[in-house]
């Protein structure tokens, strides 16, 4: 692999140092932090990222797990996946996102990972990996290899011309229905990114995953006190039991009166370039009565704009289907 | 949870250590990481290859610009086709003993590309990080011919193919009028079905360590299924003598055929170590295990027509398999369904079509486990339609002989097999229509099938030496590949000249051992084992003379035949306190050493006149998700009948194993092409989907009891492959009864049940 150099710093201060004056976003620099490296490594191992250096964020003190003074939960960014997902408070206050969690990876590889490096482990695009093929993400210009190729795991909403990708993570999808919140520490001090403007759609700049800049760090992911622990849940289905990433996935929360959906977060994986939320549907929810025909109306308008590639329309149905299953669940919904 | 399996008793004497789970020999060594692998063996000032890939599926290289790798500091040498050394010319000398009829792949021999992710340039540098890193400073200008990956389009073109390949047989010739009976018939099913290209992505990457010594001669660490294969092979494209090359490959880490012909990564280092006169590895990348052989992408159709009762009238068998442009790799697909049923109208039809990939290569029961899922899956939907219990068709059209050849089975407890399967799976129960098993959104259904499988034997040789303290070492240069060969052989050892395992130790993967056939088919128990019975049973007759010849010995004048041979000691069956043991009989003739070696040749005659092979029945029950189309396999029962079972704690990891492919093969393991690129491109273990663990559930073994005499001294047939062969068919029988949708695209992903 290619050589660079590697830093450890232990403040946060000296690890913004690190990283300060690059220009533009996190995905394009040349210095890059690693946190659990289960992405990271893969990539650069295959040639796909080639930082120049590294700066080993891992002695931070960014570990905790910490209740904020609003009520809500604080996921430090190097928290690792498994110890959030076991955590006794997640698993009371967010059960949906320990589900979602759990639902992801391998128990290693979750023993490893980060909150913060989930939210920008990047594509699992097959072209993406590939140097051989040509991919707009990996090198801008040089086409997208999916469009035309092999695309039964690939995005059928908010796709571009230019990338048809989808964010592979889980725990997005439930921090997303959550409204959670990223915070980030740059050279002007700190800053909150409310969740749903973290990740972007491709467009015509898919080398660009997120909204974090070149020089900012993730410090925590803050959950508001909402946390939907009576009527939630997280479905994913995959190709296989375990360890596949999700074809589709739903983070379905919603608050109850009775039979009466008064608020409903709805957020769907493995369909787009981001977690994608859609108000028209959550608003579709909202005050109907809690049962299949609502859901299905819910399921057909978050998915209006959908659109199949040559291996991949199956997802739409998929999707669909999920969504109202997912919806029935969380709900306590008899689904036959 | 995983039940125990059924184990019919030791079929020899009482005290035998022939069908007995002992478990294996090595199982220390691997667990401990005592036993190496090829990329493990270490010496110093070993170099690291890296290997370059073509990135066009077919055309010409026409030019590899090198500078920037040659630059870096530490990295020793580029081959390319432009500076490579001589090489021959003539195909024989590229042959191996699993290669077909064509022209063998040849590394760096050219320009030419033949297929995507070709190897076109090896980087040979001081540590594998900066070979790899070096490797992508190459810059490769081609010229791109259009390329043909696509075997819907390119079997347009098919071909009959001849006897191309050792051990294939064509399909016979047609027997009555199966199109005219098949349009005739009061009930027919006609059924077309694809099988996706598989890798064999073993566990332990494709490697090889080459030592070079300082008169030239090399040490190979090969990961392979044959070492003298890997020798031939080094000699004659290297021009080599056998007395300079030494392959020696104690563990494998599994193959599944991968290692039956020698991969480009030892052609590479053997370059490599020649030419620079330094030890090289070359170690393969999971990507690169895409690279080369594969199962080869397969289009079927089978037709079936019956009478209302059952009786088959015809069966059409018709399959086209893809292959390289330069060799013809062929696999017996169809011939099965002409041996497994009784009926008089069969046609069987295989065809070959070129493609610009790498020559398919045998994996896990080649051909079978394609060939039989098919006909089995048929003969369930025709079930479905007579409205018949399909164990029951099977059983209406049961053959005693193989209707292929006319010629018995040397033997076939397959009935049994049913019999036994059926009462632990409790099928009796099932409610045969489709959609009539159900719990909350999960539809559960209930499938069989029928496997078979060649019981075959080669030649092998095996010598011994049986030391004064009663310590025996048996060689032979079979391989290990992960089935307990160590173990089973160590058994037969001990069991003939009655010594406890630990004294027995058996030796492999070595050149320097006496000749064995490649370790593939299902028959190194039946070749090796046969060689090491035979070795083992001449010192026995030895020590046997040895003692009657001692004149005032308790044994005088007794035959082998007269004696027991139990834990060191010889012992007269007429009083067993007369005895003596091994020791006393050695001194007693000034021996400290006792060694032979034997040759074991197969029963020809006998075995000409019968036909020879393992049969399974195969229970399967999934639970199909009605909304999400996701598939579990709860319950699997495998009966199998193959002979006498030498261990059946290892037998039944390998059938245990072989279910799980199975599982695989039915429901997940594809490599998907781009045919643009021509490329594969889900080439790593996140995307290539294999069972993991949470998708395997109860698999159930039994081992049914099969005596036969016939297919070689021991009476054991080899339980490599069979464990496969009818899974895939069981499997998608048993989402037909769940869902009543057909399915017959391997493999089923949860997309082809929604859209069905
Ligand atoms: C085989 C495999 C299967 C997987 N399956 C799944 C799955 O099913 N579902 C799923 O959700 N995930 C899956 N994953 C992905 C896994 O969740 C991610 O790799 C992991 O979350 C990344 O975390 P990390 O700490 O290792 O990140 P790293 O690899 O260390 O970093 C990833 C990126 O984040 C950046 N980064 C990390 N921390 C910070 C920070 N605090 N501030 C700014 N930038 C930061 C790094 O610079 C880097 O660009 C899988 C991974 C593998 C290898
Ligand atoms: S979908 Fe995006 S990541 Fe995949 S090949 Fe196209 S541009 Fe690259």
């Amino acid at each position: 692999m290619r050589a660079f150099s590697y830093d450890r710093p232990d403040s946060v201060d000296a690890a913004l140092r690190g990283v300060a004056g690059q220009p533009g976003t996190t995905t394009e620099a040349a210095v890059k932090f690693v946190a659990g490296g289960t992405n990271l490594l893969d990539l650069m191992k295959a040639d796909v990222m080639r930082p120049e250096r590294l700066v080993d964020i891992s002695r931070l003190g960014l570990d905790r797990i910490e209740d904020t003074d609003d009520g809500g939960l604080r996921l430090g960014a190097l928290a690792r996946n498994a110890d959030t997902a076991y955590d006794a408070r997640v698993q009371a206050r967010y059960p949906m996102l320990s589900k979602a969690i759990l639902a992801g990876a391998s128990a290693q590889l979750r023993n490893m990972a980060t909150n913060g490096g989930n939210l920008l482990q990047r594509t699992r695009c097959y072209y993406f990996y590939d140097t051989g093929t040509p991919c707009n993400k990996r090198e801008p210009g040089t086409g997208c290899g999916a469009l035309t190729g092999v695309n039964r795991i690939h995005a059928i909403l908010g796709a571009s011309d230019s990338c048809i990708a989808v964010h592979p993570s889980d725990m997005c999808v439930a921090l997303a229905a959550l409204d959670a919140v990223v915070r980030v520490s740059g050279p002007k001090g700190e800053r909150t990114i409310p969740f749903a403007d973290f990740h972007r759609l491709p467009g015509d700049t898919p080398h660009i995953d997120s909204s974090l800049a070149a020089d900012e760090l993730i410090t925590a992911i803050d959950l508001p006190v909402q946390g939907f622990a009576d009527h939630s849940t997280y479905l994913k289905v995959r190709d296989r039991a375990s360890y596949a990433f999700a074809l589709v996935s739903v983070a379905a929360a919603l608050k109850m009166d009775g039979q009466t959906i008064r608020t409903a977060r709805l957020a769907l994986g493995g369909v787009a370039h981001k977690p994608w939320r859609d108000p028209a549907a959550e608003a579709e929810l909202t005050g109907k009565p809690a049962s299949l025909e609502t859901f299905r109306e819910a399921a057909r308008v978050l998915l209006r704009d959908a659109k199949g590639q040559s291996h991949n329309a199956f997802k739409i149905g998929l999707a669909e289907r999920a969504i109202v299953r997912a919806l029935a669940e969380a709900a306590g919904v008899e689904h036959s | 949870m995983i039940a125990k399996p059924t184990i019919p008793a030791p079929l020899d004497r009482p005290g035998s250590q022939i069908g007995k789970p002992v478990s294996r020999v090595d199982g220390r060594l691997k667990v401990t990481g005592g036993a190496k692998y090829a990329a493990e063996f270490n010496t110093p000032g070993l170099a690291h290859g890296y290997i370059v890939s073509s990135a066009i599926a077919r055309g010409r290289i026409l030019a590899i610009d090198t500078a920037k790798a040659l630059a870096l500091p530490g990295v020793l040498q580029v081959f390319t086709h432009e500076n490579r050394p001589s090489l021959p010319w003539f195909d024989r000398k590229w042959k191996d003993d699993d290669a077909p009829k064509g022209s063998p792949f040849r590394p760096l021999y050219d320009a030419t590309i033949h297929h995507a992710l070709q190897p076109i340039a090896l980087v040979v540098a001081e540590s594998f990080e900066l070979a790899r890193y070096a490797a992508r400073l190459i810059h490769v200008t081609y010229e791109a011919d259009e390329h043909q990956t696509d075997l819907r389009a390119a079997k347009a073109d098919a071909f009959t193919p001849g006897k191309d390949k050792g051990g294939f047989q064509p399909p016979p010739k047609p027997r009555g009028d199966a199109d005219r009976a098949l349009a005739e018939a009061e009930v027919s099913v006609d059924l077309n079905f694809s099988q996706a290209v598989e890798h064999h992505n073993p566990m332990e990457m494709h490697a090889s360590t080459v030592i070079y010594h300082t008169d030239g001669s090399l040490t190979v660490h090969d990961k392979t299924q044959g070492p003298i294969n890997t020798q031939t092979y080094v000699c004659n494209v290297f021009d080599l003598s056998k007395d300079s090359v030494r392959v020696i490959s104690p563990f494998v880490g599994g193959a599944f055929g991968s290692g039956l012909r020698p991969q480009h990564q030892l052609f590479m280092a053997v370059l490599a170590a020649t030419a620079l006169k330094r030890s090289v590895r070359v170690e393969l990348t999971r990507p690169q295990m895409f690279s080369f052989g594969h199962r080869p992408e397969t289009l079927q159709r089978v037709a079936l027509g019956a009478k209302r009762d059952g009786t088959l009238t015809a069966v059409i068998h018709e399959a086209v398999q893809e292959t390289s442009q330069t060799e013809n790799y062929v696999e017996v697909v169809v011939n099965w369904s002409g041996q497994q049923y009784k009926c008089d109208n069969v046609r069987l039809d295989y065809k070959l079509a070129r493609m610009d990939t790498h020559t398919p290569l045998d994996q896990r029961a080649p051909g079978a486990a394609i060939g039989v899922p098919a006909l089995e899956i048929a003969m369930d939907e025709l079930a479905a339609k007579l409205g018949m219990d399909p164990l029951e068709l099977r059983l209406k059209n049961y053959t005693e002989v193989d209707p292929n050849t006319g010629k018995p089975f040397s033997s076939k407890e397959l009935r049994a097999c049913f019999q036994q399967g059926a009462e632990r799976f409790g099928w009796h129960k099932r409610s045969h229509a489709p959609r009539s098993m159900r719990e909350g959104r999960q539809l559960v259904g209930w499938g069989m099938a029928t496997g078979v499988w060649d019981a075959m034997q080669g030649q092998a040789v095996a010598s011994a030496k049986l030391g004064i303290d009663g310590t025996l070492t048996v060689g032979s240069a079979t391989a290990d590949i992960g089935p307990g060969t160590y173990t089973a052989m160590t058994q037969i050892a001990a069991d003939i000249l009655g010594l406890p395992i630990e004294k027995v130790s058996f030796q492999l993967g070595d050149t320097n051992l006496p000749m064995a056939p490649l370790q593939g088919g299902s028959w190194t128990v039946s070749s090796v084992g046969s060689a090491v019975k035979a070795v083992c049973d001449r010192l026995r007759d030895k020590l046997a003379g040895l003692a009657a010849g001692l004149n005032d010995g308790p044994l005088k004048g007794l035959k082998a035949d007269d004696l027991t041979f139990a834990d060191g000691f010889l012992i007269a069956k007429s009083d067993p306190s007369w005895r003596l043991s091994i020791t006393e009989v050695m001194r007693a003739n000034d021996l400290l050493v006792l060694e032979d070696e034997a040759r074991s040749v197969p029963y020809y005659k006998s075995q000409m006149k019968h036909a020879l092979g393992t049969h399974s029945a195969i229970f399967a029950e999934v639970r199909v998700d009605e909304d999400l189309g996701t598939v579990q396999v709860t319950r699997v029962v495998s009966a199998v009948a193959a002979g006498r079972i030498i261990n059946p704690k290892t037998a039944r990891s390998q059938i245990l194993g072989a279910v799980v492919w199975g599982i695989g093969m039915a429901l997940e393991e594809e490599s998907m092409i781009d045919q643009r690129l021509g490329r594969f491109m889900n080439h790593d273990f996140g995307e290539y989907h294999i069972p993991v663990n949470a998708d395997v559930h109860d698999i159930d073994v039994i081992f049914v009891e099969e005596h036969d005499d016939i297919v070689n001294p021991l009476g054991a047939k080899g339980v490599g492959e069979i464990g496969i062969v009818g899974v895939p068919a069981a499997i998608a029988n048993a989402i037909h009864h769940a869902t009543g949708k057909r399915l017959c695209d391997l493999p089923i992903t949860l997309d082809k049940i929604l859209e069905a």
